[in-house]
This record gives structure tokens, sequence and C-alpha cells, in this order.
């Protein structure tokens, strides 16, 4: 199948998971259940990652303004700014896309190769509606909450390497993330992140709905919802970047 | 009754069914047999909407299922129970909760009477104590039940059942043959059982169709099927020295 008709088979699937559900309370306590799974579930691959992040981000920018003409609180604004704009939304979208992207793909494709999906089809169950639906609704709401403790603990574990090192002091650090602080950045960057959830959930899904075969089509289907969710992204992210900040 | 009126079906360039006619009466185990890659669990798919045939006619009660509008199909697939070749029970849910899950979709009951009715069901099929186990903590055969158990908890008027005896011993193969027979008798459910299983056949079959290179090449009861002289069928029936010698048992002739 070609492009256009991957886009094409994408956009049914779409509308036929947003039709009506037979049950609202089961529907939403679906998604309570894939918020735990795929959003509390990465709180500490997210928590750990953004630390170090922030921790590099300010090494690496001590290191690249190293000169007496720039001020010592710059080292903070950087941090600061790369954390908000690209780092927090756009690596932990692409970090979500590996886990969540491929735990959805995984159990998806493993439900379609054991004929699960067919059995809630035969019952007359809107088997995309079911399954994809609370994983677009839970992902859409959790990560931007995983994108602000990302957000908080890179910044945090910056001012913890620039200190720790002395590369950078805690005055100057806090100055600089205090520094021409631009509140629409936390809006672009969690526009960002919802738009990034719904890719990764939809993509995840549909590499998941029509894999065909066994455990290996499985594990094939899982590779691509990971490569292409990470694809859309990095696509989206220059275009949203050009619409909301230029 | 379920009706089949001139059937095909293809994928791509391969044909797999090529018109298909068949009637599958109410209160009988209707049974589709033939060879791997026969086409006969495709032919079950198309009955039950899941693939969609570029030529012919299911009818339900004589109402065609690909005329009807999304609604309606919805409310037929409310009267079908269907076993799968693997179970297809939910893995995330406890035995109990696969049987609840089509009663807490669709049906209109308090939270215990939806408990009552799955309870009645997993009684039926024998496997009550275990209803608080996982799918994978199950066997073969006790997978299988609590795939009967689902597919009978709406009180269906269609049960399908796609090879329920695949993997199974002997003996657990006669305990769910048994049961399909007095659950189709109980409820009056027009059964219809995809084998290749030839124990099966002749425990349970009343109303045998037998499918050869995607086409209908035989139809009787189990009476006549050991005497056809249709080559093709004799060929798949007698493909192993026990079937022969059960004729000859039977008949006096090998």
């Amino acid at each position: 199948m070609g492009i256009i008709g991957h886009i094409g088979r994408y956009a049914l699937l779409l509308k036929e998971t947003f039709s009506r559900p037979e049950r609202a309370t089961i529907y939403w306590r679906r998604t309570l259940e894939e918020m735990d799974l795929l959003g509390l579930k990465s709180l500490g691959i997210v928590g750990l990652l953004s630390f170090f992040m922030g921790a590099v981000i300010t090494i690496q920018t001590k290191t690249n303004i190293d000169s007496p003409l720039i001020q010592a609180w710059v080292v903070g604004f950087a941090t600061r700014q790369s954390t908000i704009l690209e780092f927090s939304p756009t690596i932990i979208a692409l970090i979500l896309a590996g886990k969540v992207g491929s735990n959805i793909a995984a159990e998806i494709g493993s439900m379609r190769v054991k004929e699960q999906i067919d059995a809630l089809d035969i019952m007359g169950v809107n088997s995309a509606g079911y399954l994809i639906l609370p994983k677009i609704l839970a992902s859409m709401f959790i990560n931007p909450f995983l994108v602000m403790v990302s957000m908080f603990l890179s910044i945090f574990g910056g001012y913890i390497a620039g200190t720790a090192t002395g590369i950078v002091g805690s005055t100057d650090y806090l100055q600089g993330i205090q520094t021409n602080f631009i509140p629409y950045h936390i809006t672009y960057a969690l526009i960002k992140t919802v738009v990034f959830a719904f890719i990764i959930a939809t993509v995840s899904a549909y590499q998941g709905y029509y894999t065909q075969g066994g455990t290996r089509e499985v594990g094939i289907s899982s590779t691509k919802a990971v490569v292409y969710s990470n694809v859309v992204i990095l696509i989206v992210n220059y275009a949203l970047t050009q619409l909301l900040l230029i | 009754m379920i009706e089949v009126k001139g059937l095909s079906k293809r994928f791509g360039t391969t044909q797999v069914l090529t018109d298909i006619n068949a009637v599958f009466q109410k209160g009988k185990v209707n049974q589709i047999i033939g060879k791997s890659g026969s086409g006969k669990s495709v032919l079950a798919k198309c009955i039950v909407g899941l693939h969609v045939p570029e030529e012919g006619q299911v009818l339900y009660e004589g109402r065609s299922f690909h005329d009807m509008d999304r609604d309606e199909k919805k409310l037929i697939r409310q009267e079908i129970g269907m076993l799968f070749q693997g179970s297809a029970l939910f893995d995330s849910l406890t035995v109990l909760q696969n049987v609840l899950f089509p009663l807490q979709m669709f049906a209109t009951m308090s939270k215990s009477e939806m408990e009552d009715r799955a309870h009645t069901c997993l009684k039926r099929v024998n496997i009550l104590e275990k209803d608080h186990l996982f799918p994978a903590e199950l066997s073969g055969g006790m997978q299988k039940r609590v795939g009967i158990a689902r597919a009978i908890a709406m009180n269906p008027k269609y049960l399908f059942c796609d090879e329920p005896n695949s993997g199974l011993d002997p003996q657990t193969s006669i305990v769910i043959d048994d049961l399909i027979k007095e659950i189709t008798e109980e409820f009056g459910t027009t059964t219809i059982v995809i084998t290749h299983d030839m124990n099966s056949v002749m425990e349970t079959g009343e109303n045998i169709i037998f499918i050869h290179h995607g086409r209908k090449w035989w139809e009787g009861g189990k009476d006549d099927l050991l005497n056809s002289d249709n080559k093709e069928l004799n060929e798949f029936i007698f493909a192993g020295g026990l079937m022969r010698q059960v004729k000859k048992a039977m008949t006096g002739r090998s």
C-alpha cells in the first residue's frame, strides 16, 4: 500500500475511533486506566531523562559561551529557553513515542493476531473506538503534566549541575531562569505536547490495528510505530514552530 | 436460519470462495468442513461480516446482512456468539470479566443481574470455580469453555465455532463437542461449526457442507458422509486409517 493509501486508511480509522461510544462509562473507566499505564508509569523515565538533560544543557551552554562579554546568568536563561521551547516538549515526545508508542502498537497488534479485535467486532463493539479512543484521550490529557514535570526537573538538573561543578553561581542561574520570561512559551510547549500526544497514540494504534500475521509482525508494527511517530513528530514540530512562534 | 446465496470472495487476485450457496438451519449443529486453506474460515468470516464478499448475500432470517445499516448490523451482531480457534479471550480480564464484557457493553441489566447471568453461563460450561483466574492461567480446553460461556452470555440466536477442537486432547474435544450440541438444542441457536476434525463431525454434525478449493463440493448429513461417492470428500474423510475402519465397522465395506 502506498503512502496515500495509508493516509486514507488512517483517516478512516480515526473516523471510526471518534464515532459514538457504546457505553460512555466504560470508555471513561478505560481512559483512567490508560492514564495510569501510558502516563503515570512513564513518570520515572521522564523525570530521570529530564534531570540529566537539564544538567547537560547547562554544562554545554557554559562551555560554548565561555566569554567575559557574556554575563553569567545567560547559562540559566539558555537552559530555561532550550528546555521549555524544545527539549521538554519534543525530546520527551520522542522518548514517549519509543516507550508508549511501542506499547500501544504491541498491545493492539497482539489483540489483532489473537483475534481479540475480531471478537470485539463480532460482539458489535466498535473495536477502534473501544481500544484507541481511551489511549488518545489519556495521552492528550496526561502528557502535558509529564512535560511540565520534565520542564521543572530539567531546569532543576541544570541548577544542580551548574552549582555543583561551579560553572555558574546559584544567584546567576536563578536570575537567568527568571530573565525575560514569556508565559506564551509555556502555552506553545503545551500545544506541541498535546499534538504530539495525539500523533503518538494514533500513529502507533494505526500500526497495531492493521497488523497481519503473527508475533514477528507484531514486533515489526511496534518498530514502525516508533519510527513513523518520530518522523511525524519532527515534521509537525517544524510546522508548529513556524506557525506559533514566528 | 442463515442463508448464503452466491457468495464469492477474493483477496487481491486470489479467488478464495466461489459461488457458495448454503442454508444453515435453526436448532441444528451445521458444520463446514474442508482441508486447511479450503476457505471455510473465510466463509465463516463473510457470514459474520468480518469480511465483505465481492458477490452474493448473507441472509439472517431473510434479511441481507450487507444491505443493513450500521445500527442494524450492530443489533444482529449482538445476537451472534462466536467461539474462536484460539478462544480470543481478553488477556487483561479475568474469566468472569470476559463473560461479563458483552453484558456490560450492551445488556440493560443491573450489575447484580449481569453477575448472575455470567455465573450461570460459567456454571453451564462447568468452569465457575475458575472465574477469578486470567486466561493465561487456564488450559486450552478451559479457555474454550470460557469462550463458549462468553459466546452464550447474550443469549445468542446464532453461534459460530471456529475449529473448536483444535489443540485439544480427544477427551476434552468430546466435552466441547457435547457442550456445543447441548447448547444448540437448549437455546435453539443456529450453530455453525468450522472444523476438519472427523470425530467432531461424526459426533455432532447434522447438516454438513464440504468446501473444496473455495467451492461447495458436497452437502448432507453425517449418515450420508460415509457412503458418499464424492472423490474429493472421500479423500478428505478417509485420509486417516481410523475413519476407514469406522466405515468398515458401520457398513461392512472398506
